[in-house]
C-alpha cells in the first residue's frame, strides 16, 4: 500500500487531531453555557497578550519540555512511565535537600548540584518500577501509578515533619538562600518587557537543551538505536543481541530523570522552597505533550508552548468565567489525549485514503492513455 | 486485640473490598476478552458523579445509580470505538479516559453545584442504606451483648448496602458466565485467539464490545457505591487510586474470578487496617500517617513484584484485532 507523504504524517495528521479536540472541549463550553469563542479568546489574550502572560507560559511550558521528553524517551522503548508525577516530585525533593544542606557561594554551582540531586532522586525513583518490570514482569503503568500515590504521601510527611520551618503551619520547607536564586527573564530579557515578578526562568535553556540531548541521544547514538529497535520489536532487540533488562533500566533511568529536572524549575527557579504539590499535574500533562509531539523534541516544544498557553490562559479564564473550573484544562489534555493517541487511525484512515485516491488520479493522468 | 475489634476491621475490609471487586470483575470481563482497560478508574470516578449529582437533584438513589451506571458506559463506548474499532493504543485510550474523567466530573459538579468540584451532602434516602438481616443487632451495644457467633452474623454479614450483596453475588456469577455459557467460552477465545473465533463465523468486535460494556456496568455500580454507599457525595479524586488497586488484584488473581475475590479482600483488608490504625505506636518509634495511607500502594507493588509469580495475561491482550493481512 501507498504511504502518504512524510508532511502528512507528522504535520497534518496531529494537527487535524488537535483541532478536533478543541472542538470537542468548544462543545463543552458550550454545553455548561458559555461561548467557546469568548473563552479562546480570554484564553489567548491571556497567554500571549503580555509579557505577563508569556512569563508564565513559557514558565508552564519548560515543565511540559521536561514531562513530555520524559514520557516521549519512555515512549521509544515502548515503555509507558505514568510516573512522571512522583518522580518530579522526588526531584524536588534532591533540589531542596541538596540547596539546604550546603551554603551555596554562586547559584551557578547550585544550579549544577540542584540538577545532579534532582535527576538522582527522580532516576531512583523511576528505578525501582524499571527494574520490577525488567526483572519481575510487574506492570510497569500499575507500579508508576502506585509509585505516584505514594511519592505524593512521603512529600507530605517529610514537608510536615522534617522540612517545616519551626512555628509555622504550612507544610513547606524554609526559603533557599538568596545566593542560590536563579536569574529570572528581567535578569536576561528584561529588555522584552518582563518584570522581576515573571516566574520564567533561565531553566528554559536547560530544557531546550534537554531538547537537543534527547534528540542526539535517540537518532544518533548507538544507545539511542538500541532503544528504538527495542522499543519496535523485543524480540528483534533480543534476537540482535540487546539486553532487554538493560534497556528497560536505562530508558527508565533517563525518562526519570527528565521528569525531576521540571523541579529545578519549580522549586528552584520560581518558588525558591519545596512547596506542597508542586507538581500539579505537569507529569500527566507530559503524556498529552509526548503524544501529541510524537515522541519527538520539536514536537515536544510545539506541544508544551500549547499546553504552557492553557494552563496560563486557563488561569485567566478562571477570573473572567467563574462557571469554567480550572479543572477543564484536565477536560482537554484528556481530549488531545484521546484524538492524537487513541484515536489516531480515525484521523488516519481518511486522510490516508485522500492522499492514495488523489496519488491514484495523478498516475492516471501521467500516463499516456492507451486509446490514443 | 478484641474480638469485636477484629470483626468490625473485617467489616469495614468487606466494605472498601466492594468497589475493588466490581472494578476487578470488569476489568477481567474486558481483558479476558483481550481489551486492557486501565480506565477503570475514570469509569468509577465519573459514574461516582453521575450517581450522587442524580441521587442529590432527584431524591432517588435507584436513579442515581442508573445514572451513574449510564455514565460509565458512555465512556466504556469510548474506550471500545477507539481500541476495538480504529485499533488504537488500549492503554493510551484508557489513560485519556481517566483524564476525561476526573475533569469532566469536576468541571459538570461546578456548574451544577457550584460548591468547589463537589456534590452537596446526600440526605440518607438518597443513599443505599444498610440492610439488617433477618434475626441480627444493627446497633452497636446489641451488637457487643451477643455471644460470638451472634456478633459475627451481626457486624460482618448483616449490615452492608445491597451493592455488596450484588457485588458478592458477582463473583459466582461471573465464573459460571466465564466457565459455563457459550458466551464465556467464546469471549476467553476471543482474548486467546481471536483468529479462530473470527474463523469460527463469530464477531471478534461485537464479543470485545459485549466484554467492555459488562465492565462498563460493573465500574458504573463501583462508583454509584463510592459516592452512594460508602459516603455520602461526591468529591474530587474519591476513586483515589481504587481502579488501579482493582487491576492489580486482577493481575494478582491471575484474570480469575474466585482469586479475584480473595485479592480484592486482601486490598480491602489492606485499607481498612491502614484506615483504622493512623498512628500505630512501636515502642519509641511512632508509624506516621502518610506511612498508613501509602500502605495500600506500597502492598500493592510488593504483591506485584514478590507474590505473583509468572502471571500470563490473556495472549491476545492488548492486540487490536485486524481480520485480513
Amino acid at each position: 500500500m501507498d504511504r502518504m507523504p512524510k508532511w502528512a504524517d507528522v504535520v497534518l495528521i496531529p494537527l487535524i487531531s488537535v483541532v478536533l479536540a478543541f472542538m470537542v472541549s468548544g462543545l463543552v463550553v458550550a454545553i455548561i453555557g458559555e461561548s467557546p469563542l469568548r473563552a479562546m479568546q480570554i484564553m489567548l489574550r491571556g497567554a500571549f497578550g503580555s509579557a505577563y502572560g508569556w512569563g508564565y507560559t513559557l514558565y508552564y511550558a519548560t515543565n511540559f519540555i521536561f514531562t513530555g521528553l520524559a514520557v516521549a524517551v519512555a515512549f521509544h522503548a515502548r515503555l509507558f512511565n505514568i510516573g512522571g508525577e512522583g518522580q518530579a516530585a522526588l526531584g524536588g525533593l534532591g533540589v531542596a535537600v541538596i540547596l539546604l544542606a550546603v551554603d551555596w557561594p554562586h547559584w551557578s554551582l547550585a544550579l549544577a548540584a540542584a540538577m545532579g540531586f534532582a535527576m538522582l532522586f527522580s532516576a531512583a525513583w523511576a528505578a525501582v518500577p524499571a527494574y520490577l518490570q525488567a526483572r519481575r514482569g510487574s506492570h510497569i503503568v500499575i507500579t508508576t501509578i502506585m509509585f505516584n500515590y505514594i511519592a505524593s504521601a512521603l512529600l507530605v510527611y517529610l514537608l510536615v515533619n522534617v522540612f517545616r520551618v519551626e512555628g509555622s503551619m504550612a507544610p513547606e520547607s524554609a526559603s533557599f538562600a538568596a545566593t542560590t536564586h536563579l536569574p529570572n527573564a528581567a535578569d536576561f530579557a528584561g529588555g522584552l518587557g518582563f518584570r522581576g515578578s515573571t516566574p520564567l526562568n533561565i531553566s528554559i535553556f536547560l530544557a531546550l537543551i534537554a531538547c537537543v540531548l534527547v534528540w542526539l541521544l535517540i537518532w544518533r547514538t548507538r544507545l539511542g538505536y538500541e532503544i528504538r529497535s527495542f522499543g519496535h520489536s523485543e524480540t528483534a532487540a533480543v534476537y540482535a543481541g540487546i539486553n532487554p533488562t538493560r534497556i528497560i533500566m536505562i530508558t527508565m533511568l533517563i525518562s526519570g530523570a527528565l521528569a525531576g529536572m521540571m523541579a529545578v524549575n519549580v522549586v528552584m527557579g520560581e518558588a525558591e522552597r519545596l512547596v506542597l504539590d508542586f507538581v500539579e499535574g505537569a507529569g500527566f500533562v507530559g503524556i498529552a505533550v509526548a503524544l501529541m509531539g510524537r515522541s519527538h523534541p520539536v514536537g515536544v516544544v510545539l506541544a508544551a508552548l500549547l499546553f504552557g498557553a492553557l494552563y496560563q490562559g486557563g488561569a485567566e479564564l478562571q477570573f473572567e468565567m467563574p462557571a469554567i473550573s480550572r479543572e477543564m484544562i484536565v477536560v482537554i489534555q484528556a481530549l488531545v489525549i484521546l484524538f492524537t493517541g487513541a484515536l489516531d487511525n480515525m484521523v488516519r484512515m481518511p486522510v490516508q485514503s485522500i492522499f492514495l485516491s488523489l496519488k491514484r488520479r495523478r498516475d492516471n493522468a501521467a500516463r499516456p492513455n492507451p486509446a490514443e | 486485640m478484641e474480638f469485636l475489634t477484629i470483626l468490625q476491621i473485617l467489616d469495614s475490609t468487606v466494605r472498601l473490598a466492594t468497589p475493588l471487586l466490581l472494578a476487578c470483575l470488569a476489568g477481567l470481563y474486558s481483558e479476558r476478552a483481550g481489551v486492557f482497560d486501565i480506565g477503570l478508574e475514570g469509569k468509577m470516578l465519573v459514574a461516582a458523579f453521575f450517581a450522587a449529582a442524580i441521587a442529590y437533584t432527584s431524591g432517588s438513589v435507584w436513579v442515581g445509580l442508573l445514572a451513574g451506571v449510564a455514565a460509565s458506559m458512555v465512556l466504556a463506548v469510548l474506550h471500545g470505538i477507539a481500541s476495538i474499532t480504529f485499533r488504537g493504543n488500549q492503554l493510551i485510550s484508557g489513560v485519556a479516559i481517566n483524564f476525561l474523567a476526573a475533569g469532566l466530573a469536576v468541571v459538570i459538579a461546578q456548574t451544577w453545584f457550584a460548591q468547589g468540584g463537589r456534590t452537596p451532602q446526600l440526605p440518607s434516602d438518597a443513599r443505599f442504606g444498610n440492610i439488617v438481616l433477618p434475626g441480627a443487632e444493627s446497633t452497636i451495644r446489641g451488637i457487643a451483648q451477643q455471644g460470638p457467633l451472634g456478633q459475627v452474623y451481626s457486624e460482618l454479614i448483616s449490615g452492608h448496602s445491597i451493592l455488596v450483596y450484588l457485588a458478592l453475588a458477582m463473583v459466582p456469577l461471573t465464573w459460571w458466565v466465564l466457565y459455563r455459557t457459550r458466551f464465556g467460552l467464546r469471549l476467553r477465545a476471543v482474548g486467546e485467539n481471536p483468529a479462530a473465533v473470527d474463523t469460527a463465523g463469530i464477531s471478534v468486535v461485537g464479543l470485545r464490545f459485549a466484554a467492555v460494556m459488562i465492565a462498563g456496568v460493573l465500574c458504573g455500580i463501583a462508583g454509584a457505591y463510592l459516592s452512594t454507599a460508602l459516603s455520602a457525595g461526591f468529591v474530587k479524586d474519591m476513586s483515589a487510586g481504587r481502579g488501579f488497586i482493582a487491576l492489580a488484584a486482577l493481575i494478582f488473581a491471575k484474570w480469575r474470578p474466585w482469586y479475584a475475590l480473595s485479592a480484592c479482600l486482601l486490598f480491602g483488608f489492606f485499607d481498612a487496617v491502614g484506615n483504622r490504625y493512623q498512628n500505630i505506636q512501636l515502642g519509641e518509634f511512632v508509624v506516621p500517617v502518610q506511612f498508613m495511607q501509602a500502605l495500600p500502594y506500597i502492598l500493592v507493588v510488593i504483591v506485584l513484584a514478590g507474590l505473583v509469580g509468572k502471571a500470563i495475561p490473556p495472549r491476545a491482550g492488548g492486540e487490536p484485532y485486524v481480520k485480513e493481512r
